[in-house]
């Protein structure tokens, strides 16, 4: 029964994260965009960063109503599901929680009402700084919910007492515990790429369109954008390689078992090989059809080729992680690094050599990628959180110690109403975005959409269609 | 030395006050969407508070994530408690947020859908919400300092007289809102919504007034009624507590009142003064608790490390959210230009 109710709320709370993480990966990274598009307008003043922001503006406000709802859900959730967790470990981890709903949550919230709805009640500057605080605010809360997520990878700064409950001894060490820095700069990247690739994406999509009905002369809006996405993922892309692997040599020197679990280490040796392709195997303690190559797997962890490095057999089983989706999942990001790589590398040579619209094969190429920001974040928190098992906070607070006293019929129930929700909610989601995209910034702002058509909540009924920077507004 | 403990319960108390007012008056108005004649009246409703709604949700993220971090053994008990009152209220809370956005997105029958699910919604966390706040009032079985009742032990006549009770407040506050915001039909609609759930408030309170006495052996003590003496008066109890059901019947009497005369305002700060005497009141009956009748707050809460951390930034930043949430609602001020339509 136990068992049940836990097996239950690591499903619910995995379901309800996963869906979750998509949206504030890509909205960090959007309402970036926006503030740049909008800042370019008030500085360029040509129309094509307005219409570009009025297109974009749509999906975001799609996206941050579906990133809202959903995180509700996880902050009462921790209470639900998991109110062993809160109540021994809530005086370390709730004041950075309480945090993040103080520093960045209102801001988010209160702004995003004038930037949707305000163009016309306040001056351009003012509708600027309400989209500048509205990305500011998303930063902010990537900041305390990955500090209190890095506190439960590489927890520190606490003392347990008698009765159980933690206690902080140190906040600023709780705060900034070892791996909180590069799993922040790792994540902020991770979301600015994966908005890069989503833009970039419908970009492509709509110059392949655009290239159908005859040739095309300068700069249309999707042009702008496309160039802007790619010059993000040459930029970017590179820089996450590295931040990636600070992130690494962190989990090496921190969450040793993590390591062992990702790279498909079972036994404790020096010079350890690079594992390529393995199928991970608890029973028999080693990786089936397994491909590696011998003598790099030190260097790759940047420790010397006579260190010894712990495998798998280093634990006893029930301090283990299950090690599949952690080696698998590792994979799957790692791929897809290498080719937003490849594609912010080629991308920018075409444009350095003013082929790039004149490339379908790469245009397409584009477009293909555009989920994988998306698939590679969710690769990535896999990695990390089953990773972690069978800690909730590692080393220190089991998962199966963490969970309510709830019954599993309960924990069903609930997961049940959440996948029925989602499936509606999420779908509907993801196809007004995608309609959106299909349509691209010029036509869905030049919309018939007759008055009766244009009401509250849509972008588009709150979009000006004819003020300048200098504008009445 | 700061009662960190009491500054952080009244703290919670006010957000969690603030909660009900705000977000009460936006549920409102999805709970009185099916009474609306028209797409176009449905499209003004929701227009009125399509720039808030966002911001009066945190309040109640803040209510939850503050209970966790000042108070986590209260957190810890009462949710679990609460399970699937829980549920249902994020459910609720889930398919009426993004109706805000997907209802003008979508075409004919989808649309249909979402403004079924807009009122749905409202209409589902509202119960809900009444719920929970029945459920806690009745008290908790605690044991070890976990929970450790059973997964229906919040659901009674009692919570239900409750939730009933707070569906029709959202209502009026809802209807007072958008007597405020609104103008013409949509506003004489308004006005008869509001008079009908202010009736409906009325006699709904003053039946969970007298119920909450009979919850719990404790909260007629506190009111001055002896439960085991047939319920004999202590009027030096009872005689300073009832300035808060007067508050209450001022309330009441001002929407009454004032919506007859024709004000477009006052009704909405009667609606609010409504609401602080029913909060008041059920606050008078269950204080010290936090969780009732296991924990007061002190036995709850968090270390004095966490609370001081939380209060050294909490005094500059909470008077930021209270100035800039103020300023929106200034840039949003006045009647809704129906005319104009949305773009405003």
């Amino acid at each position: 029964m136990e068992y049940d109710a836990l097996l239950l709320s690591r499903l619910q709370f995995g379901f309800t994260i996963a869906f979750h993480i998509l949206f504030p990966a890509f909205t960090i990274g959007l309402a970036a965009f926006l503030a740049v598009l909008e800042g370019l307008w008030l500085w360029t003043k040509r129309d094509a960063f307005k219409v570009l922001y009025l297109f974009w503006v749509k999906i975001f406000a799609l996206s941050f109503g579906m990133g809202v709802v959903s995180g509700i859900v996880l902050s009462y959730q921790f209470g639900t599901n998991w109110s062993e967790f809160i109540r021994l470990t809530g005086g370390v981890i709730g004041p950075l929680l309480a945090y993040e709903v103080l520093t960045a949550f209102f801001l988010e919230a209160s702004f995003l009402g004038v930037m949707l709805f305000g163009w016309r009640k306040v001056g351009p500057r003012l509708h600027f700084l309400a989209t500048v605080l509205v990305a500011v605010g998303t930063t902010i809360s990537a900041f305390w919910i990955l500090s209190a997520n890095s506190w439960m990878q590489t927890p520190q700064g606490f003392q347990i007492m008698a009765d159980g409950r933690f206690e902080a001894t140190d906040f600023w060490a709780v705060i900034f515990n070892p791996s909180f820095p590069s799993r922040l700069v790792h994540m902020l990247l991770a979301a600015f790429l994966t908005t890069g690739l989503v833009v970039g994406s419908a970009s492509a999509f709509r110059v392949l369109k655009e290239r159908v009905k005859g040739p095309v002369e300068g700069w249309t809006e999707s042009r702008i954008a496309l160039v802007m996405a790619i010059g993000l993922i040459a930029v970017v892309s590179p820089l996450q390689l590295l931040a990636g692997h600070w992130s690494g040599e962190v989990a090496h020197k921190h969450q040793p078992s993590k390591t062992a679990a990702i790279e498909g280490y079972w036994d404790t040796r020096a010079d350890q090989p690079f594992v390529v392709f393995g199928i991970p195997d608890r029973d028999a303690g080693k990786n089936h059809l397994e491909v590696a190559i011998p003598g790099i797997g030190n260097a790759i962890q940047n420790v010397p080729r006579d260190e010894v490095i712990l495998g798998l057999e280093a634990w006893p089983r029930e301090d283990q992680p299950p090690p599949f989706i952690p080696f698998f999942g590792f994979r799957i990001m790692v791929g897809l690094g290498l080719l937003m790589i490849l594609l912010g590398g080629v991308g920018a040579v075409l444009i350095w050599r003013r082929r790039l619209f004149d490339s379908p094969w790469f245009l397409r190429f584009c477009v293909a990628m555009g989920p994988s920001g998306f698939i590679a974040v969710l690769a990535g928190w896999m990695v990390t959180e089953v990773g972690r098992q069978p800690w909730v906070v590692y080393g220190v607070l089991r998962t199966r110690d963490a969970v309510s006293p709830v019954l599993a019929s309960q924990v069903a129930t609930s997961l049940t109403a959440y996948v029925i929700v989602y499936a509606i909610v999420f779908t509907a989601g993801a196809i007004f975005i995608l309609r959106l995209m299909a349509e691209g910034p010029v036509a869905a702002l030049a919309e018939p959409a007759p008055r009766q058509d244009r009401a509250p909540g849509s972008a588009l009924a709150r979009a000006p269609e004819n003020t300048t920077p200098d504008g009445d507004a | 030395m700061l009662d960190l403990p009491l500054i952080w319960a009244g703290l919670i108390a006010a957000a969690v006050l603030l909660y009900v007012m705000l977000d009460g008056f936006d549920l409102g108005v999805g709970i009185l969407f099916p009474f609306a004649k028209s797409k176009e009246e449905r499209d003004v409703m929701m227009n009125t508070i399509a720039p808030v709604w966002d911001g009066n949700e945190t309040w109640l993220v803040l209510g939850g994530g503050g209970l966790l971090a000042a108070f986590p053994l209260a957190y810890s008990v009462l949710m679990p408690a609460l399970y699937l009152p829980v549920l249902l209220m994020l459910a609720g809370l889930i398919l009426r947020g993004v109706a805000f956005e997907f209802r003008f997105r979508a075409r004919n029958r989808g649309r249909k859908f979402w403004t079924q699910m807009f009122a749905g919604g409202s209409i589902l966390t509202a119960l809900a919400q009444g719920l929970i706040l029945g459920g806690f009032i009745q008290g908790v079985t605690v044991r070890d300092d976990r929970f450790a009742g059973g997964p229906f032990d919040w659901l009674t006549p009692y919570t239900l007289l409750v939730a009933a009770g707070i569906v029709a407040g959202y209502a009026l506050l809802g209807g007072a809102w958008l007597m405020m915001k609104t103008r013409d039909n949509l506003h004489g609609d308004a006005k008869r919504w509001t008079l009908v759930s202010a009736a409906a408030v009325g006699a709904l309170l003053a039946a969970v007034s007298v119920a909450t006495l009979f919850v719990h052996p404790r909260i007629a003590l506190r009111w001055g009624f002896d439960p085991g003496a047939g319920l004999a008066v202590d009027w030096g109890t009872l005689a300073p507590l009832l300035v808060i059901p007067a508050l209450g019947l001022a309330g009441l009497c001002i929407v009454a009142v004032m919506a007859r005369r024709g004000s477009h305002r006052w009704p909405f700060a009667g609606a609010l003064l409504l609401f602080l005497s029913g909060y008041l009141g059920l606050a008078a009956s269950f204080t010290p608790y936090i969780v009732p009748y296991a924990f007061g707050f002190r036995q709850a809460a968090a270390p004095d490390n966490a609370l001081a951390l939380m209060l050294g930034g909490g005094v500059f930043i909470i008077p930021a959210i209270l100035g800039y949430t103020a300023w929106v609602y200034w840039v949003f001020r006045g009647k809704i230009d129906e005319e104009a339509g949305y773009h405003h």
